[in-house]
């Protein structure tokens, strides 16, 4: 059995907190801006996103960045509410990657 | 212009009063769980009725949480949570939790 999930980390040895200062980069603000906008319109909830970012395996749970598990978990989220679909997902996926090989 | 949340409706009749001791069902289910797993188990106090709000574990899961559930913040002594804590005996940490995750102690 699953006892504790591995996002449920309450006082669980974790060494120093190191705070630090960074900028958005573009991408970040528009994650950002997606989910307020789709929290806005009453398209999704923050529990499903939560949901989500805990459904991350362990190892990309702590890889990931913030706006990583954001945009990971917003994505998911919208497959499940059929905003989007997942061959509708890949092929645009394919489309920008072929779009950026052209460009660099 | 639109209210952005809904707030009339229905819900559950409070059953704790600012004051009551309760201790935070020790359980692990699966699903989304916004009771953190480190105070499950630990008897505190009422500090306080928050309202009543949608059930997170039901929204988790794209359905609507009715009825809303009363959510409280408990408080608890720091030392009790945390047998080898340092500070003084009187330091609390208060934690909001949802009615359904509270018991009589």
């Amino acid at each position: 059995m699953i006892e504790r999930g591995h996002h449920d980390l309450g006082g669980l040895p974790a060494g120093k907190v190191k705070p630090t200062e960074h900028d958005y980069p573009e991408w970040e603000r528009r994650v950002d801006a997606l989910v307020q906008l789709l929290r806005g319109g009453r398209k999704i909830t923050v529990d499903e996103l939560r949901k989500n970012i805990e459904a991350l395996p362990p190892e990309a749970y702590d890889k990931l960045s913030y706006y990583e598990k954001w945009i990971s978990s917003l994505t998911q989220t919208l497959i499940q509410r059929g905003v989007i679909t997942t061959a509708e997902l890949g092929r645009k996926m394919e489309e920008v990657e072929k779009r950026c090989s052209r460009s660099s | 212009m639109q209210p952005q949340f809904v707030t009339d409706y229905p819900a559950l009749e409070p059953i704790f009063s600012v004051g009551d001791k309760v201790r935070v069902r020790k359980s692990a289910p699966l699903g989304h769980i916004r009771t953190p797993f480190y105070i499950r188990g630990h008897v505190g106090e009422i500090e306080r009725l928050c309202g009543s709000f949608p059930n997170p574990e039901e929204l988790a899961q794209m359905r609507d949480g009715l009825p809303a559930i009363p959510l409280y913040r408990v408080r608890f002594t720091q030392k009790d949570v945390w047998p080898d804590y340092r500070g003084p005996q009187s330091d609390v940490v208060e934690i909001e939790i949802f009615q359904h995750w509270l018991e009589k102690p």
